[in-house]
């Protein structure tokens, strides 16, 4: 089977900076890293390629240096890496990159076989829309697979496709069709460290750079800043919490004393721990 | 908004102006998403219809309640209830088909609502549903949505200005879809405050097909856990977390952690190194790259409060945290701190709580 | 082990791996480096001096795409007590030069661009690779290595080890001894953040000016030790060593130390209002010539801090790493090209250049470093100033001529301008870290 992975590189959300003054952001030195959430996308396609044999293709549409966590992705054992790079990409909202996205994945297909899935990962540590990967899934008519917490059954045969979906009060046990997208849940699986022979081929490997154009994109109008709807009119720092923790002593008797400090502050804890007690 | 924070971008983006072309001029009104599972209202979608209500007012429109689900009583009630958190209409589509939540049903019956009646606004809670049906259907809409806002205001021209972070927070963005209807947001449960409730008559209720057979849809829902009768962590939606650190110490004093949990009705959960020393498993870990959580409680002790763990718990109404380093970085974002030894406090705070909370107890305190 | 054979394996991509790997691949040798960290530079602690010498001799454009963040115009040596400090101040125009002998980087975005280099070069680097043992045959020859990575064995004619102070690789291979921690210092730095503007206007810097200050003294009770601060673009990098030893018999942590040092007054005003975000710790090899081990043998040569290569009164260690990674990779290459195996007798080659270079010869000449810095502290205030300014700018210069040429090269009054370096030498005998 051919799975594709769409995959973003990061800055490292630990090291973020704002400039007090200016309030943009300070992106100097500030290290990039695979989107966290990706990693479980692509140690998902990685096992079911080792279940079910077939290719694993790695998209990430980025700047130039997004080559670095390309590598990356293929040190772990995926077969090969589509970096989707152009200016006319830059300054993409959700829309515009799902615009892009698809087509390079329309693309993917023609040149090395149509997906059976297209993985994401829940979101990305910058955007953290979530909105990526149901925009692909529409874009090219996938069925739809989101918060997927674990994959029951495949059947390439009759085509269909079985998981569990996270949903907010509960899990769902879905019977789907492929080609589908899934955007897998976080914490799913472990990502394993590849092999050395795996890292030494990805060490050598020449990634595949498309531009737009290269990626067959018709109207460069729906790409990056033009074709992006929504528009960010400001960019600033959240005021820091003023107060730090209150520091409280609990004496003597701390067990007492923390549930009384605690209740004083939060009144409506007590009726809903209560609550909550009683349900056990 | 993949390119949120890309400063000269949205610089150029911000010099962006307003053109909307006349087709979308007909868009009005304010539309609040009622996610409901089962009869089930999520709290967002009341939450919401205090903002809306808000934003309605602003902009002099009515404030309608979208409701999708099977035909039912409690479907009904949903609609019914929508009136008593203020809606001034309802709109309805309701076939058995919709009885769970599946992307390509609830796709369609939202996209025909609005390319139907065309509101200038639609919002819906930012939840595992939210985002699903939110993605897909602003994609099919061709408009704007921004994602798991946290802020939402109109303009003087009277366009929606929604506030999100990005970054995983240490950043905030405000956000505008000038040219495109309706504009989209999801919004955060628990940010907005929940709105007074008021008995109101049942209010105009339109009601739209879903045009769609069982035999469209290709997904199918083989069946549904819910959470309570499930052992499986519960943790992102959990109303009050306990979690320990690597400040405990030893696998066994997370044990403490655990009692602490039970004694309380919580869920628990760890750091990172945690899962990674094989302490707990990976699916309790909060954090980045682990579980988001918004509890009304969390409770940490032994966690330092690296960013990648702080972004994984500030939506925490209220944080208690306990370090023995008065310096612990968790401090900075902690409501209440407490500087001592976690593994000699957790089992004396487990004891004083089961005491307190204990069914006998509450009795006498009753009589 | 997999069947791809490299001709040499370089263990680390810190400063001496990189110009080892480099120099190897542009002699067009078949090179493979293994980085345990994420990338070359992410497990190294952050902002550090570069001696601009020794790179031109690897990368010699280095200074149209290098990550640089300042030259040094200025130097302060503080001796400070709890809430003092007497300072010698020396800025020179000079400094400004076309190109500048010494900058500030940060190791983390230096050494990612210097392993770029190493790639372009040819060589192939693998990061997030641990070597976890050198391979061994029956005679104890070095063949190869073993990676943590799935089937992580690899064959080579050598094995380059630039693992840094540690060590470990060659001692569990039982080919040296474990560093002394007496003769080991822990360093803890941090960067702090500050808008350029206003960093620039506390040390009055202009343009990419920047400033160095190193202080000893009383720092915290009992316990002396060697605080520095360095200028970048935007940050600050501040930190403080010491003995491994002193912090274990004092039961002081680096820590502890650290938040003393700022919250000195004369440092905290340089630093109020800063945001810091990267706290790192690291150790420093501190023996000098006496400590260096074993430097070669069959199969394997050791560079960089893992051959103790540390010149700390000058607080040069990462142009020593870089010379002896250059220089092993040369001798290497010449016995390539003889078609000559890697032998110890062989390899000695390396040892022999490394003696005749200004690494050796000036780790031999502070050998007896204690006895050299016996200068009274006073000294230093009878010193003429224009005497200490030549000395400054002589002893601050680092070109690889050895120091003892240079000094004969001096007038004989210098002698007593050795008194700058006698106060160093002397505060820093006070803060044992630099014995
Ligand atoms: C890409 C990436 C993603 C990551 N994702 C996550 C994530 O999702 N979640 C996460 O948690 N981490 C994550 N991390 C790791 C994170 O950076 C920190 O390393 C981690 O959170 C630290 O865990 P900790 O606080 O338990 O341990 P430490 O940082 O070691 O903190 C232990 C704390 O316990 C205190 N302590 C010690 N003894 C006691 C005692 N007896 N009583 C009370 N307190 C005591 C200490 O003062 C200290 O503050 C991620 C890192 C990276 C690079
Ligand atoms: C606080 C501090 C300040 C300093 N300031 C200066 C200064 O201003 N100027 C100066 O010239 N020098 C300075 N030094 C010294 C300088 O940093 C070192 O001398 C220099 O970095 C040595 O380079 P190296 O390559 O030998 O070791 P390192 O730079 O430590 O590189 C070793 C590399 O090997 C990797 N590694 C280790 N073990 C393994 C393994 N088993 N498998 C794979 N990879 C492994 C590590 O991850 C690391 O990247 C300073 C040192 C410290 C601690
Ligand atoms: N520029 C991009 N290139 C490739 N994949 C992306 C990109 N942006 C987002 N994605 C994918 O979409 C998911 C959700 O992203 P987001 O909507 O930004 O939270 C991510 O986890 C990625 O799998």
């Amino acid at each position: 089977m051919h799975i594709v992975v769409c995959m973003k590189q990061v800055p490292d959300s630990a090291q973020i900076r704002v400039h007090p003054v200016t309030n943009t952001i300070m992106r100097q030195g500030v290290p990039t890293i695979i989107n966290p959430y990706d990693l479980f996308a692509i140690e998902e396609a990685l096992r079911l390629r080792q279940q079910f044999g077939g290719e694993v293709t790695i998209l990430t549409m980025g700047p130039p240096s997004a080559e670095d966590s390309l590598r990356k992705a293929l040190s772990f054992g995926a077969d090969r890496a589509v970096l989707l790079t152009d200016r006319f990409f830059a300054g993409a909202d959700t829309l515009a990159t799902t615009y892009a996205l698809a087509t390079a994945i329309r693309k993917i297909g023609k040149e090395f076989g149509p997906p059976d899935i297209v993985f994401t990962g829940k979101q990305t540590i910058d955007g953290d829309t979530a909105q990526v990967g149901p925009g692909v899934a529409k874009r090219l008519g996938l069925m739809q697979l989101t918060y997927v917490s674990h994959i029951d059954k495949v059947d390439l045969k009759s085509g269909t496709i079985e998981v569990e979906r996270r949903s907010e009060g509960g899990v769902q046990k879905l019977r789907s069709k492929m080609p589908c997208l899934i955007s897998i849940l976080e914490g799913v699986n472990e990502m394993r460290i590849g092999s050395l022979t795996d890292a030494l081929k990805a060490a050598r490997a020449t990634i595949i750079k498309w531009s737009a154009q290269d990626a067959g994109v018709e109207d460069i109008a729906k790409c990056g800043l033009r074709g992006s709807p929504t528009i960010v009119k400001r960019v600033f720092a959240p005021k820091p919490r003023a107060e730090k923790a209150e520091f409280i002593e609990l004496g003597d008797k701390p067990g007492d004393a923390f549930i009384e400090e605690l209740f004083k502050r939060r009144p409506k804890l007590e009726a809903e721990l209560e609550q909550l007690t009683r349900g056990y | 908004m993949n390119d949120t924070a890309k400063a000269p971008a949205s610089a150029g983006r911000a010099a962006a102006k307003k053109e909307l072309p006349e087709h979308l001029k007909a868009y009005k009104h304010v539309w609040i998403f009622i996610e409901q599972e089962r009869g089930q209202v999520h709290p967002v979608s009341w939450e919401l219809m205090g903002a809306g209500r808000i934003l309605a007012n602003k902009l002099g429109v009515d404030l309608a309640a979208v409701v999708v689900g099977a035909r039912n009583e409690a479907t009904q009630a949903v609609v019914r209830e929508s009136f008593n958190y203020g809606a001034d209409l309802a709109y309805l589509v309701a076939d058995d088909i919709l009885m769970d939540y599946r992307n390509e049903s609830y796709t369609k019956a939202m996209t025909d609502l609005v390319n139907t009646y065309q509101p200038e606004i639609l919002l819906l809670g930012a939840t595992t549903l939210g985002r699903d049906l939110a993605g897909s259907v602003a994609t099919t809409l061709l408009t704007g949505l921004t994602a798991d806002c946290t802020e939402l205001d109109v303009d003087a021209e009277g366009s929606l200005a929604a506030t999100r972070p990005t970054f995983g927070g240490s950043l905030l963005c405000t956000i505008f879809t000038l040219n495109y209807r309706p504009q989209m947001a999801t919004v955060r449960p628990r940010v907005m405050p929940m709105p007074e409730r008021l008995e109101k008559p049942l209010g105009r209720v339109v009601e739209h097909p879903l045009g769609m057979v069982e035999d469209d849809i290709v997904t199918k829902v083989l069946s549904f856990l819910p959470d309570r009768d499930s052992t499986k962590s519960n943790l992102a939606f959990a109303d009050v977390v306990v979690a320990g650190g690597l400040g405990l110490g030893s696998p066994e004093n997370f044990q403490l952690i655990r009692q602490l949990a039970a004694s309380i009705g919580a869920e628990f959960g760890c750091s990172r190194p945690l899962v990674q020393k094989g302490w707990v498993s990976s699916d309790r870990q909060i954090g980045q790259t682990g579980k988001t959580i918004r509890p009304k409680l969390y409770i940490a002790a032994g966690i330092s409060g690296a960013i990648q763990h702080r972004v994984g718990v500030e939506g925490a109404d209220y944080i208690v945290a306990i370090n023995t380093d008065k310096n612990a970085p968790i401090f900075d974002f902690a409501h209440v701190g407490i500087v001592t030894d976690a593994v000699r406090l957790l089992p004396i705070l487990t004891e004083a709580f089961s005491k307190r909370l204990s069914p006998h107890q509450r009795d006498r305190l009753a009589s | 082990m997999i069947d791809e054979r490299f001709d040499a394996i370089v263990v680390g991509a810190g400063m001496a791996g990189n110009a080892a790997a480099l120099t190897l691949a542009k002699r067009g040798l078949k090179v493979l480096q293994l980085e345990r960290g994420e990338y070359s530079g992410s497990k190294n602690v952050q902002g550090a001096i570069l001696y601009a010498d020794m790179l031109e001799k690897l990368v010699p454009n280095f200074r149209e795409d290098a990550p640089l963040e300042r030259h040094l115009v200025e130097q302060r040596f503080w001796m400070m007590d709890d809430n003092s400090h007497t300072g010698l101040h020396y800025r020179s125009d000079e400094f400004n030069e076309e190109r500048p002998n010494r900058y500030t980087i940060i190791r983390a975005q230096f050494d990612k661009w210097f392993s770029k280099k190493v790639q372009e070069a040819g060589a192939v680097v693998l990061c997030e690779t641990t070597v976890l043992e050198l391979l061994q045959d029956a005679y104890g020859k070095v063949i190869g290595v073993r990676s943590d990575r799935i089937s992580g064995k690899i064959g080579a004619d050598v094995v380059v080890l630039a693992e840094g102070v540690s060590g470990l690789l060659g001692t569990r291979a039982g080919l040296r001894k474990m560093p002394d921690k007496n003769n080991v210092a822990l360093a803890v730095k941090e960067m702090h953040f500050l808008p350029q503007e206003t960093l620039e206007a506390r040390f009055n810097l202009r343009g990419d000016e920047g400033a160095v200050i190193e202080a000893v003294g009383t720092i915290s009770q009992g316990m002396t030790g060697m605080g520095f601060i360095y200028t970048n673009k935007e940050s600050i990098s501040l930190g403080i060593g010491c003995l491994v030893a002193d912090f274990e018999k004092t039961g002081q942590t680096p820590y502890g130390l650290l938040e003393k040092f700022k919250q000195h007054p004369s440092v905290a005003a340089l630093i109020a209002g800063s945001e810091v975000k990267e706290y790192a710790a690291h150790l420093i090899p501190e023996g000098g010539f006496k400590a260096i081990p074993q430097l070669y043998g069959d199969g394997w040569v050791v560079v960089g801090d893992a051959a103790q290569l540390n010149n700390a009164v000058h607080r040069e260690g990462s142009n020593l790493a870089m010379t002896s990674g250059r220089l092993a990779a040369e001798a290497i290459f010449q016995i390539k090209s003889r078609r000559d195996p890697m032998t110890k007798k062989n390899l000695s080659l390396y040892k022999k250049m490394l003696d005749e270079s200004f690494v050796m010869k000036d780790l031999k000449k502070y050998r007896d470093m204690p006895d050299l810095l016996h200068i009274q502290a006073q000294n230093f205030f009878l010193t003429y100033p224009q005497l200490v300014s030549k000395a400054m700018t002589n002893f601050l210069r680092v070109d690889g001529t050895p120091k003892r040429e240079k000094e004969k090269a001096t007038f004989r009054s210098f002698l007593t301008a050795r008194s700058p370096m006698g106060l160093v030498g002397d505060a820093v005998r006070l803060a044992r870290a630099w014995r």
